[in-house]
């Protein structure tokens, strides 16, 4: 079959080694270019098919309930911790810094500059790529295995939207809470850290947090952890729902869906920046 | 050895497929299948590990597309109807997988009651429980209801998958491998309750299997798929009635097993 490049294998003339070489080359190229062109279709088509299915009934509501409890609150107790010694490990490392220009004053301001624009949103994005991205991976690989997938599909049961879209929306909605949840724990932790430090008041530090941000800070980092849910969940699934090759394909799904998702992440992490950079001109 | 069901319809095809062909990649697997299947009976799809069994019976319920051929299913082209189609059809075959494919993370009755709720919306959930315990009765396994699928044997699990496809009232049955990986006696008990199910169900049903007790047990007819093709067909007697190295080599095989 002719590939998306074009190139296909020739018969070669066996007395010129160099231009065998170059093209039997050239071949396995173009092979791996149209596997990744062949692969990026298939994503597209799955992040359109989402779109396209999330609008019509049958609406699993229960299935996201139960999704969004999975994702949602059995996350607290690793971000709680994690959130809090991140607000206490910053704001500590940040002190010095600080203090060399007598400036520790300005302590809760970089805090909450950080925390709510970068930290917050990104960590608890890392945090929930290695628990959740995993976890549907892992879960859905294992039902596309056991063949619980086709066992849907043949009892007329659109498994695509029991099990794909019901999880990608709670992904999508749960992230930004937890990133809330996490902002919050982060700068309690900061917040301990400099009264131990600075004897400032509880009041006097969120007064000052709230003064450094601005609505465009907020809504940021809303906006991205809502991406970065969306990016989640549907990496988590992608790789699951198109699991194969038995349990080794189960595990490669977990592996690559933590992967993929926190790779992902951190490019839109990336370019979202720059794109509040610019607003932030304006 | 299995007396032939006296309420077979000779006149009425359930499912009808001519020229099947099925490759994947450079591998063709079906090379041309012909199969009727007959209202009332059971059929036994005999053939080695790999020969495309569970592929045809995957064509049957539309998971797979066929690359050739026509594949009648209750008078529906089964790769022409459009997912809605599809999935109305699908209420009328019952699939049985090979490992069963219950949801493990849900209850026997939570697994019994998925596609109750999404198919039969005006059941009460006092129905569904009464439907339920029904369909389990048939199974041999009321007490099972509250247990999660991996605290059961392999058998029950096999039974819970048959239960699970009853729930929606089936005509036809497929069995994929049903008495793979069981005991000698959990796999006559697995026979029986195919037959069973057969008399007390009304249906008809193809069996993919390459347990030639199992194809004696519950076959009304036997179909030997042998090099991607339908080679032999009778009764179970009258497929291994012959010269062909092959299917003497499968049967020898089958008992030294």
């Amino acid at each position: 079959m002719k590939g998306l490049t074009g190139f296909q294998p020739v018969e070669m003339d066996s007395s010129n080694k160099n231009t065998e070489n170059t093209r039997s080359r050239r071949y396995v190229i173009s092979k791996r270019l149209d596997r990744i062109f062949l692969e990026l279709g298939h994503v597209f088509a799955f992040i359109a098919r989402f779109f396209k299915e999330v609008w019509f009934p049958p609406y699993e509501i229960k299935e996201v309930i139960n999704q969004c409890y999975e994702i949602g609150v059995r996350s607290l107790p690793l971000i709680s911790l994690t959130g809090f010694i991140i607000g206490i490990v910053f704001t500590n490392q940040s002190r010095p810094s600080l203090a060399d220009f007598g400036a520790t004053a300005l302590l809760p301001a970089l805090i909450s500059v950080a925390i709510v624009r970068a930290m917050g949103p990104l960590v608890t994005a890392l945090i929930a790529a290695g628990r959740v991205a995993s976890g549907i991976g892992a879960e859905l690989g294992s039902m596309r295995v056991t063949e619980q997938i086709d066992a849907m599909e043949v009892s007329a049961t659109n498994p695509f939207k029991f099990l794909v879209v019901s999880r990608v929306l709670a992904s999508t909605l749960m992230i930004p809470a937890l990133t809330m949840y996490t902002t919050l724990v982060s700068l309690l932790g900061g917040y301990l850290n400099v009264h131990q430090n600075e004897q400032t008041t509880l009041i006097t530090f969120f007064y000052q947090v709230f003064e450094a941000i601005t609505f465009l800070d907020i809504a940021a980092s809303s906006v991205k952890s809502v991406i970065f849910g969306f990016t989640i969940g549907m990496v988590g699934c992608y790789k699951g729902y198109n699991s194969s090759k038995g349990t080794e394909g189960v595990g490669k799904a977990a592996n690559s869906s933590v992967v993929t998702a926190m790779f992902l992440i951190f490019i839109e992490e990336l370019l979202i920046m720059q794109v509040i950079n610019a607003l932030r001109v304006f | 050895m299995k007396e032939i069901n006296p309420k077979i319809d000779r006149t009425k095809k359930v499912i009808e497929i001519t020229g099947l062909k099925k490759a994947f990649d450079d591998f063709e697997v079906l090379k041309g299948v012909d199969l009727e299947l007959y209202k009332g009976e059971n059929l036994v799809v005999l053939g080695r590990s790999g020969t495309g069994k569970s592929v045809l019976i995957k064509i049957i319920s539309g998971l797979l597309k066929p690359d050739e051929g026509r594949v009648n299913v209750l008078g529906e082209e089964v790769d022409r109807l459009s997912p809605k189609e599809l999935d109305a059809l699908r209420l009328k075959i019952g699939f049985s997988f090979q490992n069963s494919a219950l949801y493990d993370s849900m209850t026997v009755k939570e697994n019994l009651e998925f596609p109750l709720i999404r198919h039969s919306k005006e059941l009460t959930e006092k129905d569904r429980d009464r439907i339920i315990r029904f369909v389990l009765e048939a199974v041999g396994l009321s007490q099972a209801m509250n247990q999660m699928p991996s605290e059961l044997s392999g058998g029950q699990r096999k039974r819970i998958g048959i239960a699970r496809t009853l729930i929606l009232k089936p005509e036809i049955m497929l069995y994929d491998e049903p008495t793979a990986g069981l005991d000698p006696i959990t796999s006559i008990e697995i026979n029986k309750l195919i037959n069973e199910v057969q008399r007390r169900f009304n249906t008809s049903s193809i069996i993919i299997t390459h347990d030639l007790t199992c194809a004696k047990a519950v076959g009304d007819r036997v179909v030997m798929l042998l090099d991607g093709q339908f080679q032999r067909q009778g009764t179970f007697e009258e497929v291994f009635d012959t010269d062909d190295e092959r299917v003497k080599a499968f049967h020898n095989y089958n008992f030294i097993e």
